[in-house]
C-alpha cells in the first residue's frame, strides 16, 4: 500500500509529529478488532511505530483492505456482525493464536463494552482505550449525569434520578419548563425519545417511551430533561493518561446530521469564542478526570443560539470524526491512545495544543441521498479513485476497486477529509476533493455533501442540528442549475457530443477524412429542449447557446471517468457517467448527476415521430425495492390476494419492509422463499 | 399545425437529399433546346417524385405509426451529405392488375439503393420504402438490392438492409418469389466476404425472413417490427392458437426467446444511431484487417478490481460482464444477444483501439434459463450456473465463426462446470449443437486468447478455446481449476465404496482445484496477477497481429448443423 494513502496532512501540517512514532517501545503486536477504514487507520499508525497488526475479519471480508495491510489476519466468524466482529469468544481466541500484547477496539462494535475490556484485563491483554469503571460509568445516560453534575459540568436542567410514573412526570416536567424530552435511561439512536410541550403529551410520552424502552432495551427507566430547541452539536476532544494528566485539544462542529447521524464535521467551530471554548474544554477535562479517564475521549455537548452548552454524553472511544482534530492540532490520536495505554504520561501540556488552520471532514456514504437523506444502497465499486492528486486531503477509507459494499456491514465508504489555513480554503478543497472522487457501482452522497458545503447558511456558520430538515423541508432534489450553470452544463454535454464523434472517424491507416468544423445540435435536458451551435478550433470549442458564447477547453480524453474542462477560462471538473449511441450523456456537474440527451439537429427534428413508450404495468409484479433477505413470505400461488395486502417481508439494513399488493388479484407465481437473499429489482411475485 | 411543421421540415430533408444526389451532375439549368429542356424537366419531375415515395398521405401515416420512411431513415444512418443513391428512375415492370396505370408508378419503386459513408467508412445501404405497395417486393425492388450487393462485394464494403415490407408484390407473381431467391443467393454468396447487417424497421414475413436469417446480424426495433414465416391468422386457422403479432414475431420473441435476432433497439432513431455505433466496430470486408481505432484507455492500465472479483466460494456467483467491462479499452463493451442464452455472453469491444469478439461463461445465468417465459423461469434448477447448453453452444458458435470471418481476433473468458445434463437437453441435440462450438473455436485461425478465471471441467474445458483447439495464448488466473469435474463428483467414482470420502475430497481439491495440472503440462501459458490481465492480452495482441495460419484445401467444411 502506498505511503500517499497515509495521513499526509497531518505529516505536512507539521513534520515534527513524525519524529515521536519510533522515540519509545510500545507494544510489538496489537490486534485491531474491528474492521473497514478504522481498522486501516490504526494500522497506519501502528506501521509508523513499528508495531505488527492482527486484522480479524469475518469470511466475507477476507480480502477486504484492512485484511491485506494487517501482518496477519485470522477469521473469526461469518458476514453477521454478531458472529464474527462481536464474537468475543472468537476474538479472544485470535489474540491467544497470534500473540497479541493489546488490542484496539476502534468504534462501534466492542469499543464501549466493559465485559471485553474485563475479559481482556483477565487475560492480561491492554485494551487500548479507558479502563472499565469509565466506559460503565459513561455508557449510562444517568450515572454519567451524575457524575458530570458532581464535576461541576452544565448538564441540562432536568431530573437526575428515574421517574416513577406519568404524575411524578408532569411535575417534574412543570419544575423545569417546557419543552422537556423523556427518554430512556439506556437508550440511543432516538429509541425511547419523546418531546413534550405540555402536561397531556408529558403523560402521553411517559408512557410511549417507557414501553419503547422496554421493548428495545428491556429496561423501562425514563429520564426527563430540558428540551434544547434548534442547539449545535459541538464535542471536545480530550486525552487523558494513567498518571491523572488530562488535557482538551479543542472542539469539533458536528451539527450537520441527518437521522442523529454525522454527515459534516468540522473544526474549528465557526461558533465558539476564546473564552465558551476554553470553559467548555475545561469542563471537559474536569469529567475526564472525575472518572480516572485515560485514553482519547470525546464529550459532547448541546449548545444553543447563546453559547450556553450541557453536557450530553461522553463517548469513550476514538471517535469517527477525530481526523479533524488530528488537523488542527497536529497530534496522532491512535499513537496517543498506543502511548496512553501502555502507560507513558503525556507528552504536550494544554498551552502546547494549538489551533492550526481549519479541516473540514465529509463522511461519504453508499446511500441515496434523495431519499430521506440518505438511505442505504450496495454494490461492487466497479471504479473507484480517491482525489488523493490533491494537496491537503486525506481520505480514511478502507475499501479499494473492486469492494463490495455489502449489506452486512455499515455504508460508509471513506471519510474525506480537507485542510486549509483557513475554513474558506478548507471548504474551496472540500469542493475541489468531492468533484475529483471517482465513485461507480454503488449510489453515493456525494451529490448532498457537495451542496452542503455551498450553502450560503453553512458558510455562514448559520447551522443547528435541523440544518438539513430546515433547508431541504421537502427532501433532498440535488443541484439547482442557475441560468449560467446549465449553460456550462449544455456546453460541456454538446462538446463532449463532438469530441466522441470526432474520434469515431479516426481510424488507423486512414488517411481520407477532412474533419467537420461545426455542428447544430439539439440538447435536451431537465425536459428542456436547446438548440446549440458548435465550431472547433483544435481542442476548443465555441458552443453558441441563446445568443450567448462559451469556450470550452480540454484534452478531451474520453476514457478516463474525470472530465475537467476550462469553460470561458473557469475550471471545473465534471464527471461523465455514461455516454451510449443514442446521444444519452450522464454527467455529474457540482456533485449532482444530470442526465441530458444530444442529438444532431436532423435526428431531433425526427424524434418527433417517436412513439411514446408505455411503461410496463407494475401493479401485476412485485419487485424488491432493495437488496435483502426475505424475512418471510405471505402467499403462494393461487391465492387470492387483496389491494394492500401483505405479500412478503424484506429486510434489508436491519429494517423490515412489508410488501403489499397493489391491486386485488390472483397470484399467478412466488418467486421467493424465506432465507433468500434478493437484490434491488428482482422478481418476488406476479400476480394474474 | 403539426402537421404544417412535418411537411416543413420534410422539405429541408429532402432538399438536402436531392443536394447530394445531384453531385458530380450540372444542376444548373442550360441553354438547351426546347426538346432537350422538356427531358431535364421530365428529370426533375421522376427525381421529385422518386424523393417523396408513396406521396405525403402515406409518409404522415408513416410517421403515425411511430416509424421513420426510408429517406429519413438512410440519412439519419450515414455521414451527412454522403449518401449516393443508385437506381431512382427505376420502375416496376409489371401490367396486371392495371398496374400499368401511371399512378401505380413510382420511381425508384419501393426501395431506396446506393452507398455512402458512416463515420467516413463505405458501405452499402437498401432501405424498403413502405409508402410504396407497403414496401411490397417487386421484380424491380429485388434487382435494385441485388445490383448494390454484387457492387459491394466487387469493391469489400457491408451491406446494410433496413427492412421494412409486406412481403412479396402479389400483382408480380413468380418475379417476385424470383427476386427474393436473387438476394438469398447475394446473401449466400457474400457471406463470409463481407458483413451483412439486417435492421427490422417494420413487417418481415414469409419468405422474406430467410434474407435477415442468412445475413450476420439482424436487429429489430421494438414494438414496430416483427418477424415471421406466417401471421396470426394463419397460426389461428393452422394450430388454432392464438397469438399476437408481437407475441409471435415481436423483438422480444426473438431476441430472448427464439434467437432470430441479435439486438433490439427502442424506436428507429434509437436503432440507426445504435447501428453506426456497431458499424464501427466492424471490418469492412474479409480482406480487412480488425479496424483500429484511435484509443484514449492505456493498454497497460492495472484493474485492481479482478484480484477480488473471483469469489473465494467456488459455487458462489460472480458476473463475467464486471470483468469484460473492466478489461476492455473504455468500459464499451456492444454485447451481441444479451437477452438469448444468457449463460453466455458474447459481443464486441475493443483492446487498445482494435476490434476483438469477447467470448465470456456467465457464472451468474443458470443454464437453459433465458429461454423460458418468466412464469416459469422458478421451475429451472439453479444448480447449474453457466454451463454450456443447446442455446449458449449455438450462440457462441455463431459468433466466433463471425469474428474468424472477419479477422476480429477472439478473447475467451471461460468458467464452466461443463455441458448442462438433462433429456430436455439430449433430446434436442446437445451433443450435435455443443460440437458446433467446438467446431467454431477448432477451424478459427484469428488471434485466440483464453483467460480460464475459476472452472474448466472436462469437455467444455476443451470447447472453450483451449490450448488443443489452436489457442495463441492461454492463461489462467489463480483462482483457475482445470479438471475432468468437480471434486465430489470425482471422488465418488475415484474412492468409490470407501470410507474417506472427505479426506479424498480435500486431497482432491489439493492436486485438481488450482491451475497447476495445466500449467506443468503447458495447456496454460502463464498463471496472471488478473489486474494485469488487460496489460497481457493488448500486448500479445501487438504480437499476433501479423500471424498467419490457415486451414487446408477444402470445397467447404462441414460444420455439424
Amino acid at each position: 500500500r502506498s505511503p500517499s494513502r497515509s495521513c499526509h496532512v497531518v505529516t505536512t501540517v507539521f513534520p515534527s509529529a513524525l519524529f515521536s512514532f519510533l522515540s519509545v517501545q510500545t507494544f510489538d503486536k496489537i490486534l485491531i478488532a474491528n474492521r473497514g477504514e478504522i481498522a486501516c487507520r490504526v494500522m497506519k499508525t501502528c506501521k509508523k511505530m513499528g508495531i505488527k497488526t492482527v486484522a480479524v475479519h469475518s469470511d466475507v471480508d477476507a480480502n477486504a483492505v484492512h485484511v491485506k495491510m494487517a501482518d496477519e489476519a485470522v477469521c473469526v466468524g461469518p458476514a453477521p456482525t454478531s458472529k464474527s466482529y462481536l464474537n468475543m469468544d472468537a476474538i479472544m481466541n485470535a489474540i491467544r493464536q497470534t500473540g497479541a500484547q493489546a488490542v484496539h477496539p476502534g468504534y462501534g462494535f466492542l469499543s464501549e463494552n466493559k465485559e471485553f475490556a474485563k475479559r481482556l484485563a483477565a487475560e492480561g491483554v491492554s485494551f487500548i482505550g479507558p479502563d472499565t469503571h469509565a466506559i460503565q460509568a459513561m455508557g449510562d445516560k444517568i450515572e454519567s449525569k451524575l457524575i458530570a453534575k458532581a464535576a461541576k459540568v452544565n448538564t441540562i436542567p432536568g431530573f437526575d434520578g428515574v421517574v416513577k410514573d406519568a404524575d411524578e412526570a408532569v411535575r417534574i416536567a412543570n419544575e423545569i419548563g417546557y419543552p422537556v424530552m423523556i427518554k430512556a435511561s439506556a437508550g440511543g439512536g432516538g429509541k425511547g425519545m419523546r418531546i413534550a410541550w405540555n402536561d397531556e403529551e408529558t403523560r402521553e410520552g411517559f408512557r410511549f417511551s417507557s414501553q419503547e424502552a422496554a421493548s428495545s432495551f428491556g429496561d423501562d427507566r425514563l429520564l426527563i430533561e430540558k428540551f434544547i430547541d434548534n442547539p449545535r452539536h459541538i464535542e471536545i476532544q480530550v486525552l487523558a493518561d494513567k498518571h491523572g494528566n488530562a488535557l482538551w485539544l479543542n472542539e469539533r462542529e458536528c451539527s450537520i446530521q441527518r437521522r442523529n447521524q454525522k454527515v459534516v464535521e468540522e473544526a474549528p467551530s465557526t461558533f465558539l469564542d476564546p473564552e465558551t471554548r476554553r470553559a467548555m474544554g475545561e469542563q471537559a477535562v474536569s469529567l475526564a478526570k472525575a472518572v480516572n479517564y485515560s485514553s482519547a475521549g470525546t464529550v459532547e455537548f448541546l449548545v444553543d443560539s447563546r453559547k450556553n452548552f450541557y453536557f450530553l454524553e461522553m463517548n469513550t472511544r476514538l471517535q469517527v470524526e477525530h481526523p479533524i482534530t488530528e488537523c488542527i492540532t497536529g497530534l496522532d490520536l491512535v499513537q496517543q491512545m498506543i502511548r496512553i495505554a501502555k502507560g507513558f504520561p503525556l507528552q504536550h501540556t494544554q498551552a502546547e495544543i494549538p489551533i492550526n488552520g481549519w479541516a473540514i471532514e465529509s463522511r461519504v456514504y453508499a446511500e441515496d441521498p434523495y431519499k430521506s437523506f440518505g438511505l442505504p444502497s450496495i454494490g461492487r465499486l466497479s471504479q473507484y479513485q480517491e482525489p488523493l492528486n490533491l494537496h491537503n486531503v486525506r481520505v480514511d477509507s478502507g475499501i479499494e476497486e473492486g469492494s463490495d459494499i455489502s449489506i452486512y456491514y455499515d455504508p460508509m465508504i471513506s471519510k474525506l477529509v480537507t485542510y486549509g489555513a483557513t475554513r474558506a480554503e478548507a471548504l474551496k478543497k472540500m469542493e475541489d476533493a468531492l468533484d475529483n472522487y471517482v465513485i461507480r457501482g454503488v449510489t453515493h452522497n456525494i451529490p448532498l455533501l457537495r451542496e452542503i458545503i455551498v450553502h450560503p447558511r453553512f458558510i455562514s456558520g448559520d447551522i443547528s442540528t435541523k440544518f438539513l430538515p430546515e433547508v431541504y423541508p421537502e427532501g433532498f432534489k440535488g443541484h439547482q442549475l442557475t441560468a449560467t450553470g446549465r449553460k456550462e452544463l449544455l456546453a460541456t454535454a454538446a462538446s463532449l457530443f463532438v469530441a466522441a464523434q470526432l474520434r469515431a472517424q479516426k481510424f488507423l491507416g486512414d488517411l481520407r477524412l477532412q474533419e467537420r468544423r461545426s455542428w447544430e445540435l439539439c440538447v435536451e435536458l431537465e425536459k428542456g429542449v436547446h438548440m446549440l451551435g458548435v465550431s472547433r478550433s483544435g481542442a476548443t470549442y465555441t458552443v453558441e447557446i441563446d445568443g450567448d458564447k462559451l469556450e470550452v477547453s480540454s484534452d478531451w480524453n474520453l476514457a478516463s471517468p474525470l472530465l475537467t474542462v476550462t469553460l470561458n477560462g473557469i475550471h471545473r471538473t465534471l464527471q461523465c457517467l455514461s455516454r451510449n449511441a443514442a446521444g444519452e450523456i450522464s454527467l455529474q456537474y457540482l456533485g449532482t448527476t444530470f442526465k441530458l440527451r444530444v442529438l444532431s439537429k436532423l435526428a431531433a427534428a425526427l424524434s418527433v415521430h417517436m412513439p411514446e413508450k408505455v411503461p410496463e404495468d407494475t401493479s401485476s409484479i412485485l419487485r424488491s425495492p432493495m437488496p435483502g433477505t426475505v424475512v418471510a413470505v405471505s402467499v403462494k400461488a393461487g391465492d387470492t390476494v387483496a389491494e394492500g395486502q401483505e405479500i412478503c417481508v424484506i429486510e434489508a439494513m436491519k429494517m423490515q419492509n412489508s410488501m403489499t399488493a397493489a391491486k386485488t388479484a390472483k397470484v399467478r407465481s412466488v418467486h421467493c422463499k424465506p432465507g433468500e437473499t434478493v437484490g434491488e429489482g428482482d422478481l418476488l411475485v406476479e400476480l394474474e | 399545425m403539426a402537421a404544417l411543421a412535418a411537411v416543413r421540415r420534410c422539405r429541408v430533408l429532402l432538399h438536402g437529399a436531392v443536394k447530394s444526389s445531384f453531385r458530380g451532375s450540372p444542376s444548373q439549368p442550360r441553354s438547351y433546346s426546347a426538346g432537350r429542356l422538356s427531358v431535364q424537366e421530365r428529370i426533375e419531375r421522376k427525381r421529385q417524385a422518386a424523393l417523396v415515395g408513396g406521396g405525403q398521405k402515406r409518409i404522415d401515416a408513416q410517421h403515425g405509426r411511430g416509424k421513420l420512411t426510408a429517406r429519413e431513415r438512410v440519412a439519419l444512418l450515414l455521414d451527412p451529405d454522403s449518401f449516393v443513391e443508385y437506381d431512382a428512375f427505376v420502375e416496376h415492370r409489371c401490367s396486371d392488375f392495371g398496374m400499368e396505370a401511371d399512378h401505380n408508378k413510382f420511381p425508384g419503386d419501393s426501395v431506396v439503393t446506393g452507398q455512402g459513408r458512416i463515420n467516413g467508412r463505405l458501405v452499402y445501404v437498401f432501405s424498403q420504402d413502405f409508402t410504396v405497395f407497403g414496401g411490397s417486393l417487386s421484380g424491380a425492388h429485388a434487382q435494385k438490392i441485388c445490383k448494390i450487393m454484387d457492387q459491394a462485394m466487387l469493391v469489400g464494403a457491408p451491406v446494410i438492409g433496413l427492412n421494412d415490407s409486406g412481403g412479396a408484390r402479389i400483382q408480380e407473381g413468380v418475379e417476385s418469389l424470383a427476386g427474393y431467391a436473387d438476394i438469398f443467393l447475394r446473401n449466400v454468396m457474400a457471406s463470409g466476404v463481407v458483413p451483412q447487417i439486417s435492421l427490422i424497421m417494420g413487417p418481415c414475413a414469409g419468405g422474406a425472413v430467410y434474407s435477415p436469417a442468412l445475413t450476420d446480424f439482424t436487429f429489430m426495433v421494438k414494438d414496430t417490427s416483427y418477424l415471421f414465416i406466417t401471421g396470426p391468422d394463419v397460426v389461428k386457422s393452422v394450430t388454432n392458437e392464438d397469438v399476437t403479432q408481437e407475441e409471435l414475431g415481436g423483438a422480444k420473441t426473438h431476441t430472448a426467446v427464439s434467437g432470430v435476432a441479435h439486438k433490439a433497439f427502442e424506436n428507429d432513431i434509437d436503432a440507426l444511431l445504435n447501428l453506426r455505433e456497431f458499424f464501427n466496430f466492424l471490418p469492412l470486408s474479409n480482406k480487412d484487417p480488425s479496424p483500429v481505432t484511435e484509443c484514449h484507455d492505456p493498454s497497460d492500465r492495472l484493474v485492481p478490481g479482478l484480484d477480488t472479483l473471483v469469489p473465494l466460494e467456488s459455487t458462489k456467483a460472480y458476473d463475467m460482464l464486471d470483468v469484460i467491462h473492466s478489461i476492455v479499452d473504455e468500459r464499451d463493451f456492444f454485447e451481441i444477444m444479451p437477452n438469448y442464452a444468457k449463460n453466455i455472453v458474447v459481443g464486441f469491444a475493443r483492446m487498445n483501439g482494435r476490434t476483438v469478439g469477447i467470448v465470456g461463461n456467465q457464472p451468474k445465468v443458470a443454464s437453459g434459463e433465458s429461454k423460458a417465459p418468466i412464469r416459469y423461469q422458478h421451475l429451472i434448477s439453479k444448480l447449474y450456473y453457466c454451463c454450456l447448453d443447446i442455446n449458449s453452444s449455438v450462440k457462441g458458435a455463431r459468433f466466433v465463426r463471425f469474428c474468424d470471418a472477419f479477422n476480429v481476433p477472439i478473447i475467451t473468458f471461460v468458467d464452466v462446470p461443463g455441458f448442462l445434463p438433462g433429456t430436455a437437453q439430449e433430446y434436442g441435440g446437445i451433443i450435435r449443437h455443443g460440437a458446433k462450438l467446438l467446431y467454431a473455436f477448432a477451424e478459427a485461425t484469428v488471434p485466440k486468447i483464453t483467460i480460464i478465471t475459476r472452472k474448466a471441467y472436462g469437455g467444455a474445458y476443451d470447447v472453450m478455446s483451449s490450448k488443443h483447439l489452436r489457442g495463441d495464448v492461454n492463461y489462467a488466473w489463480p483462482s483457475a481449476e482445470v479438471a475432468v469435474m468437480g471434486a465430489k463428483g470425482a471422488v465418488q467414482i475415484i474412492f468409490r465404496g470407501k470410507n474417506n470420502q472427505a479426506d479424498a475430497e480435500a486431497e482432491y481439491v489439493e492436486k485438481f482445484a488450482n491451475p497447476f495440472p495445466a500449467a506443468v503440462r503447458g495447456f496454460v501459458d502463464d498463471i496472471v496477477v488478473p489486474s494485469t490481465t488487460r496489460r497481457r492480452i493488448c500486448r500479445d495482441l501487438e504480437v499476433l497481429a501479423t500471424k498467419k495460419q490457415t486451414n487446408p484445401w477444402k470445397k467447404h467444411a462441414n460444420v455439424p448443423l
